[in-house]
């Protein structure tokens, strides 16, 4: 799989290109500026970019910026976003054009080897990987009305489906089959009126969609 | 023009320049010989008593002044007083001396003084003026006939048949209109008498800026002290703290990872586990410092992202042609949280908004809500809080809060914005 990587920092970049290399990922292009990456972005179409919100020259959010003007000329192109702090903001824009193909995440996720690779590859097949802060701050904050309809368990299976997580993952994290989940996600739909679908990344999109409403 | 307008304004004019301008003879002249009785009289002792009696007097006249020249002219004439020392009551030597040193008590008298034919001719002119304009239009018929002697009006003189007789109403008129014209002038030309003498001289402003400069300043400073305490223990008891574990589980896992393979994972795990908590420590306090998103957004960008973590629906609007500097910009922002924070825990608010815009030099912050009201910046109160943060930048906090709702908060902070940045990628986002 072909990924570019955006990260200004020496230290972090050769990290990431190691440790993208050791689980068999091929290293296109490692920038370190925003410009740079929107020509890595739209000249080398990458499987999958990782991409910091911060780069030079404004250190402001150069790489959040290219990636959103990247993927507006090439719908869905894969970018996980990676960051010192998760805002709502952000993922609100990154996920405003309703292609999937979006990751956003701490920084710190970098260190849960496993999971991070695999956030990486959901987001290149399409599919999304949202922060559980990110979720957890969208949960808090819409505790309003239908999601409180919800059951305890319903809403462990809403926050790892809004993390982008598929049924088979879920039902692995929570020890139960992947029909339960199945069920669950049902009753998750029906309660918060959401019309019911079958592939895995539009059930997430519109699940992020509802929350971030 | 419209007729009845010009009539109306005119005449209030004349009403206030006449009553203001003739009063000031009897009145500005007892004052002034008050006052001047009363210094004397210190020689005898008396004045001690007496000289604090009359500047009280004198001062309660000078801010009727005052007020009027701003509710009548617009004039804004700020009181110059020194502030009273403590301890000086009435008759005490401390008393005399504050107001005799007080050079706003010299510039009193001789406003007095000064105010006193000022005041008169402008009060007489405008009356006289009036009643001969008056009298010419409807009078001078009347005058005539009774009259025996000859008799002129304006410049017809003397009215002698039907020709001149026809000439007087309208001189009559343009003398009326000329003094219903000038008499605003004249009552905004009184009112900048007064500003002359009665508002703060240069070195009295200055002074008075110094006082507020050196009382924000002490707060700024034992706020950041005290800001930085807080840091220092923070990080001392947090992610500092977090990294030595993280260091010495290392540590351990290096002995052991030949012989124990096994625990040496799970000390790798729990180092791991450290950084994690030590990291999230980290950005807690980064955010309490200078929130990220306000470096990456700026005031307006950094104000939406807060409205998104709060659990209730707050709309951002606003436009601001450029940015401000980034400590106006983190003072902004920290009062909005302030405010903000006060909305979700007191005002049972369901729509809360904020607002920012710049005009005329300042930065304009509002806050509102549709909440119960009573807000007020009560010592030690959230609100405090964001006075004493505005405070550091001559910034002002005004509350409009009644009883019942709704609550609009106006934070006013004095800043030049620089040119809005254009970067390559922002141009095309």
């Amino acid at each position: 799989m072909r990924v570019v990587i955006a990260e200004d920092l020496a230290l972090l970049r050769d990290g990431l290109i190691r440790l993208l290399h050791a689980y068999g990922f091929e290293v296109l292009a490692a920038v370190d500026n925003g410009a740079d990456l929107r020509t890595a972005l739209l000249e080398l179409r990458p499987d999958v970019a990782v991409v910091d919100v911060r780069l030079p020259p404004t250190f402001t959010d150069e790489g959040l910026r290219a990636a959103i003007a990247a993927r507006a000329e090439v719908p869905g192109l894969p970018v996980l976003v990676l960051s010192q702090h998760v805002e709502q903001l952000y993922a609100r824009e990154l996920l405003s054009d309703r292609h999937g193909g979006v990751g956003y995440l701490l920084k710190d996720r970098v260190a849960t080897v496993s999971e991070f690779i695999d956030a990486v590859r959901r987001v290149a097949a399409g599919g999304t990987a949202m922060d559980p802060e990110v979720v957890s701050q969208l949960l808090a904050r819409y505790a309003g009305a239908p999601t409180r309809a919800l059951t305890p368990r319903e809403r462990e299976v809403l926050a790892l489906m809004a993390e982008g997580r598929s049924n088979n993952a879920i039902a692995a994290r929570l020890y139960v089959t992947e029909k339960a989940i199945g069920k669950h996600i049902n009753g998750i739909f029906s309660k918060l009126g959401l019309p019911p679908s079958e592939d895995d990344n539009r059930r997430v999109l519109a699940v992020l969609a509802y929350l971030n409403a | 023009m419209k007729a009845w307008p010009f009539v109306r304004r005119g005449l209030v004019a004349v009403a206030r320049v006449s009553v203001a301008g003739l009063l000031s003879f009897p009145v500005h002249l007892v004052l002034f010989v008050l006052t001047l009785v009363s210094f004397v009289l210190t020689l005898a002792g008396a004045g001690l008593v007496l000289a604090p009696l009359v500047q009280m007097l004198v001062r309660r006249y000078a801010n009727l002044r005052r007020r009027l020249a701003r509710d009548w002219a617009g004039v804004e004439i700020a009181v110059p007083y020194r502030p009273k020392p403590g301890g000086a009551w009435l008759g005490s030597p401390k008393r005399w001396l504050w107001l005799v040193r007080d050079p706003a008590t010299w510039r009193d008298l001789l406003w007095l003084l000064a105010g006193a034919p000022i005041g008169t001719a402008m009060g007489l002119a405008t009356v006289i003026f009036l009643v001969y304009g008056l009298q010419g239009i409807i009078l001078a018929p009347v005058i005539a006939e009774a009259q025996s002697g000859p008799y002129g009006y304006g410049v017809t003189w003397p009215v002698d048949d039907l020709a001149d007789f026809l000439l007087v109403p309208p001189q009559g008129a343009l003398i009326t209109f000329g003094v219903l014209y000038a008499a605003p002038w004249l009552v905004w030309g009184l009112a900048r008498y007064d500003q002359s003498l009665l508002g703060p001289t240069r070195s009295a402003t200055l002074e008075r800026r110094v006082e507020g400069l050196t009382r924000t300043r002490t707060q700024v400073v034992d706020a950041q002290a005290a800001e930085l305490r807080r840091i220092e223990r923070d990080l001392h008891d947090g992610a500092q703290a977090r990294i030595v574990a993280l260091g010495m589980s290392l540590g351990m896992a290096e002995d052991l990872v030949v012989r124990d393979p096994a625990a040496a994972q799970a000390l790798i795990a729990e180092a791991r586990e450290a950084s994690g908590l030590a990291l999230a420590e980290l950005r807690q306090l980064v955010r309490g410092i200078h929130p990220p998103v306000l470096a990456e957004r700026g005031l307006l960008g950094g104000l939406r992202a807060l409205a998104l973590t709060l659990p209730l629906p707050v709309t951002v609007d606003g436009d601001l042609p450029g940015r401000p500097p980034a400590p106006v910009e983190s003072a902004a922002y920290f009062a909005a949280v302030e405010a903000l924070a006060n909305v979700v825990k007191h005002s049972g608010a369901t729509a809360p908004w904020v607002s920012l815009s710049y005009l005329g030099g300042a930065l304009y912050l509002t806050v509102g809500d549709n909440g119960v009201g009573g807000a007020a910046p009560r010592a030690g109160s959230g609100l405090s809080g964001v006075e004493r943060r505005l405070a550091a930048f001559d910034g002002v906090l005004r509350v409009d809060s009644p009883p019942g709702g709704p609550t609009v908060l106006t934070m006013e902070l004095p800043c030049a914005l620089s040119s809005p940045k254009i970067s390559p990628s922002s141009a095309t986002a």
